[in-house]
């Protein structure tokens, strides 16, 4: 019955990125363009990393151990700071965008701001990583075996699942500050993201000592999201408010 | 999906495909790295697979995706009773020691639903009291003998051929089974079951356990008659037929001492011996079929013989032609012999029935207890009195040529029936005076009779140690002498049946040729001998496996062809033809292409340099088809014919894993969906009441979320 660790571990790692999808993208079809195409980048700038690597793996010894992992270092790095590279240029696009789409609008404003864009671009890289990181093992969790006979961590798939979760939410909030960075000049949220995005991408190769890699990543993605979340206008009371509002069930007043 | 199976998942997961134990990238292609983390394949082994005859199936089969079970090693009886009654995590899978392969474990196993396969060790050593698949009466009821023939012989009444029989091939088990040939891959499932599911001081085996997946899904079901009816049905209407069995069938080889038209017919008058010997074997498994005693040293012996008539001085002006026959199929239930005795019927070999002079068959003949080698007749056909002077003939040239020689024939008189053998196909149709050769009077003295133990070692085949593939070639072992001296008595018999009146000392067999023959068709095909008498183009069937004789449905084998070119090479002669003209025999004049055969083979190598000097061999043996005439005729419920067919499949396969608990299964599931409904609300509350949450300072571009 790996039917139940297939469905488990898509419903963690997909689950949450299914929400943001269903609820604030899925109605409006130029956010799922914006989904799309930030999704696409993402994946050219893993075409071309994994070139790099591939070339570079095939030039050189494949016996020599500590070389290979050398490799899939610089790899991993090479691949980061690639991918945060294709974003930049991904914000261009959009930011040139924006002008297409106000001189369309009828009464001069863009139907989407630059922070909406800067979300979904953020959701469209993180399910694009996602879908790379998991599918081929959920494939393979369908099979009626499970990790472990040549003596790795029983608990492969239940981890990769929480990490593939993890990442889509660093891709987003990453996405939001990575913008945000570029929209007002400032260079050091930029530098943040990258410094982030290295520090997730090299906690990985603690792995199999999970909590190496795991308990780092969502504390910094509990980091990331506070900064995204101040930085989208919120603020502690504006979240004490919504939580009263939930707990007296009000209806939701209209913006102020 | 290639970058990420590599290892190289950017963004996190690197550090998670690259574990210590891991094998780097340059063989990430075959298989992604994942699944190369669970399961461990097991690539030397041989299933059990489905054969049906006219009324039923035998052989093993498993469900379509596989049956895998906890594994379980069983090497005394005492261990079955955890997998029958008392281990907590059924279905099991069994590693059965070789040596508990047996009858009484298989029904047992047979009738429990706790069991859902079987990977059977190879013994060793060899099981000493013998071990036997076969039946105790190999093909009965397509014998002579039968109610209206003979009836106090039918059905092994007087003389169980096979006693060590058990009769497990013709069982039918609905899981799979699979031999493990290979020791060190028995080892690794050891150590895993030693290292996951051994019952410690009679606590229960925790998990993950260790596990076994077999994939041998069957196609076809019931008998011949349901799976040639479906798929003529298939072949007939559908675009894309789906074939779910088919018929075993190879050729058979014959060659003349005096060439004969092969497409045209021999006269009545003239009058041909025929001897015969099966060429295959079969065992549990498939395509595991070593054959030695049961097939290999009876054909090697009569190639031997065929040789050694060809030294003979006058073999053209012999009174009477001899046939030298090689019938394949023999093990079930007589295809070849039965399907030259119909094309003699219906006149589409060129010899009838009515040529037939007599008849010599070789049997076993390599485990001889005293030198004796015991001639068999049919008890039932010697009562008519012209039959049995030309038996008594028959005999006495037989003994005659015995004389001087390290071989005592002895007969074994009217009591006995004749064994097993091709010859009662023929008698079937015509009483023709034969006599069967063997190396045993009552019971087989093979005890592995069509088993995977019939090996070099049951016909007593020993190479001194240290030798090379070549050396061994060229080495005469003790066996190899001994055939040669049965061999020289055959044909000496023969050329006296034929009419020969010349001195026979010249009519030798040579141990020289008989060892390199049991060489390349029981150790190793791949020889140099072997490799300069094939043709060019098919020198890659020469492979280096142990050579295994099974009749299989693709054709023809390898040993088909193998006999064909050895017989072609022993009883031909080269010929002066350049390779057109010899491939291409038609446009010489004087090639008399219908009585002769005409191969272009490789040729050895020259001792210094790596090509071959080709040449042409001009021979009279020919291949005609081995298929039952119950497939001609489309009778496949037929009782008179062989109806054996082959099922077909579309994986076989096995591979070993852990299982994790239902319990770890359950808790991830339970997890998952609490993750996808817990991030749904959220989701939707954040979304509804987003006005609250994110209150942005007024901006003309600004929208609401």
């Amino acid at each position: 019955m790996t039917l139940a660790v297939f469905f488990g571990c898509t419903f963690i790692a997909f689950g949450p990125a299914l929400g943001l999808f269903l609820f604030t993208i899925a109605r409006d079809p130029l956010r799922i363009i914006i989904l799309i195409a930030g999704a696409f980048f993402w994946l050219v700038s893993l075409l071309l990393s994994s070139l790099i690597w591939f070339i570079a793996v095939k030039a050189s010894d494949p016996r020599d151990e500590a070389l290979q992992k050398g490799l899939l270092i610089f790899g991993v790095m090479f691949s980061v700071l690639l991918q945060e590279a294709f974003r930049f240029l991904y914000y261009k696009l959009l930011r040139k965008a924006i002008e297409g789409l106000v001189a369309l609008s009828e009464d001069g404003c863009s139907p989407i701001s630059i922070q909406q864009m800067a979300y979904v671009a953020g959701v469209g890289f993180g399910l694009m990583s996602g879908a790379f990181s998991m599918i081929n093992l959920l494939a393979d969790s369908l099979g009626p075996g499970t990790v472990g006979i040549h003596g790795d961590s029983q608990l492969y798939f239940l981890t990769s699942a929480f990490m593939t979760m993890v990442l889509i939410f660093l891709h987003t909030f990453w996405g939001i500050l990575f913008f945000h960075g570029c929209e007002h000049r400032r260079w050091w949220e930029i530098a943040a993201v990258v410094v982030m995005h290295l520090a997730v991408s090299g906690s990985t190769f603690w792995n199999p000592l999970y909590v190496g890699s795991l308990v780092p990543s969502y504390l910094l993605m509990a980091a990331a999201a506070t900064w995204a979340y101040l930085l989208s206008g919120g603020s502690a009371q504006n979240l004490r408010r919504f939580l009263l509002c939930l707990r007296s069930g009000a209806s939701p007043q209209p913006g102020s | 999906m290639a970058f990420s199976n590599c290892g190289f998942e950017v963004g996190f997961d690197a550090g998670h495909l690259l574990h210590p134990g891991c094998v780097f990238p340059s063989d990430c292609c075959q298989g992604n790295s994942v699944e190369r983390k669970i399961y461990i394949p097991l690539n030397k082994t041989a299933p059990c697979v489905r054969l049906l005859n006219a009324t039923h199936q035998i052989g093993c089969q498993s469900s379509i995706s596989g049956d895998t079970g906890v594994i379980h090693v069983v090497e005394k009886e005492e261990d079955l009773n955890w997998v029958l009654t008392d281990g907590p995590h059924p279905p099991y899978m069994i590693l059965l020691d070789g040596s508990l392969f047996n009858r009484k474990v298989m029904l047992q196993l047979k009738g429990t639903s706790r069991v859902s396969g079987l990977a059977v060790a190879v013994a060793k050593p060899i099981p000493p009291q013998g071990f036997s698949p076969g039946l105790k009466c190999p093909n009965d009821g397509f014998g002579v003998y039968s109610k209206d023939y003979g009836p106090q012989f039918a059905h092994c009444n007087k003389t169980v051929w096979n006693p060590v029989g058990s009769g497990l091939s013709y069982e039918d088990f609905d899981f799979p089974i699979f031999l493990l040939e290979d020791a060190n891959e028995t080892q690794v499932i050891k150590q895993c079951y030693q290292d996951h599911n051994v019952p410690r001081e009679g606590s229960v085996p925790e998990y993950p356990l260790c596990a076994m997946q077999l994939f041998s899904h069957m196609h076809a079901v019931t008998s011949t008659v349901t799976c040639m009816r479906r798929s003529s049905l298939q072949s007939t209407f559908s675009i894309n037929p789906e074939v779910v069995c088919d018929p075993l069938l190879d050729y058979n080889v014959w060659s003349t001492l005096q060439p004969i038209n092969s497409s045209g017919k021999v006269d009545p008058e003239k009058e041909v011996i025929i001897v015969a010997t099966r060429i295959d074997s079969h065992s549990f498994f498939w395509n595991i079929a070593p054959g030695a005693e049961s097939a290999v040293t009876s054909f090697v012996t009569h190639l031997a013989a065929a040789e050694a008539l060809h030294k003979a001085s006058d073999v053209h002006l012999l009174q009477r032609n001899i046939m030298f026959t090689f019938f394949q199929g023999e093990t079930f239930d007589y295809i070849g012999s039965s399907r030259m005795v119909y094309d003699m019927e219906k006149d589409k070999f060129p010899l009838r029935l009515d040529n037939i002079h007599s008849f010599v068959e070789l049997n076993q003949v390599a485990l001889r207890n005293d030198s004796v080698l015991w001639m068999h007749t049919d008890p039932v056909s010697r009562m008519n009195k012209s039959v049995e002077a030309r038996v008594r003939n028959l005999l006495d040239i037989l003994s005659n040529s015995s004389v001087g020689a390290n071989v005592t024939l002895q007969e074994v008189g009217y009591s006995q029936p004749l064994p097993p053998s091709s010859f009662q196909r023929f008698l079937r149709a015509r009483h023709i005076p034969g006599v069967v050769l063997t190396d045993h009077r009552t019971a087989f003295q093979n005890r592995y009779y069509q088993s995977m133990y019939d090996t070099p070692e049951n016909v007593q085949m020993q190479y001194p140690e240290g030798l090379s593939p070549e050396e061994m070639l060229e080495y005469v072992t003790d066996t190899a002498k001994s055939l040669a001296e049965v061999a020289t008595v055959v044909a000496r018999a023969l050329y006296r049946l034929a009419g020969g009146a010349n001195d026979t000392s010249a009519i030798q067999a040579d141990p020289k040729t008989v060892s390199r023959m049991l060489y390349g068709f029981l150790i190793k095909m791949n020889n140099s001998w072997f490799q300069s008498i094939v043709k060019p183009d098919i020198k890659g069937i020469l492979g280096d496996d142990v050579p295994q004789h099974y009749v299989a449905v693709s054709n023809p084998v390898n040993t088909t062809y193998l006999v064909q070119y050895v017989l072609a090479n022993l009883t031909g002669t080269v010929v002066n033809l350049t390779k057109e003209e010899c491939l291409n025999p038609e446009k010489t004049p004087s090639s008399e292409r219908e009585m002769y055969d005409y191969a272009w083979v490789q040729g050895s190598l020259d001792p210094n340099s790596t090509s071959r000097v080709p040449y042409c061999v001009r021979s009279t043996v020919h291949l005609t088809k081995a298929l039952s005439p119950a497939f001609e005729l489309r009778q496949w419920g037929s009782t008179e014919y062989s109806t054996w067919t082959e099922s077909r499949w579309k994986e076989i396969r096995a591979r070993i894993f852990l299982v994790a608990s239902k319990e770890l299964e359950i808790i991830t599931l339970v997890v998952g969906i609490v993750i996808l409904v817990v991030s749904l609300l959220a989701t939707y509350f954040i979304n509804a009441k987003a006005d609250i949450l994110f209150s942005l300072p007024r901006d003309p571009g600004a929208v609401a979320y």
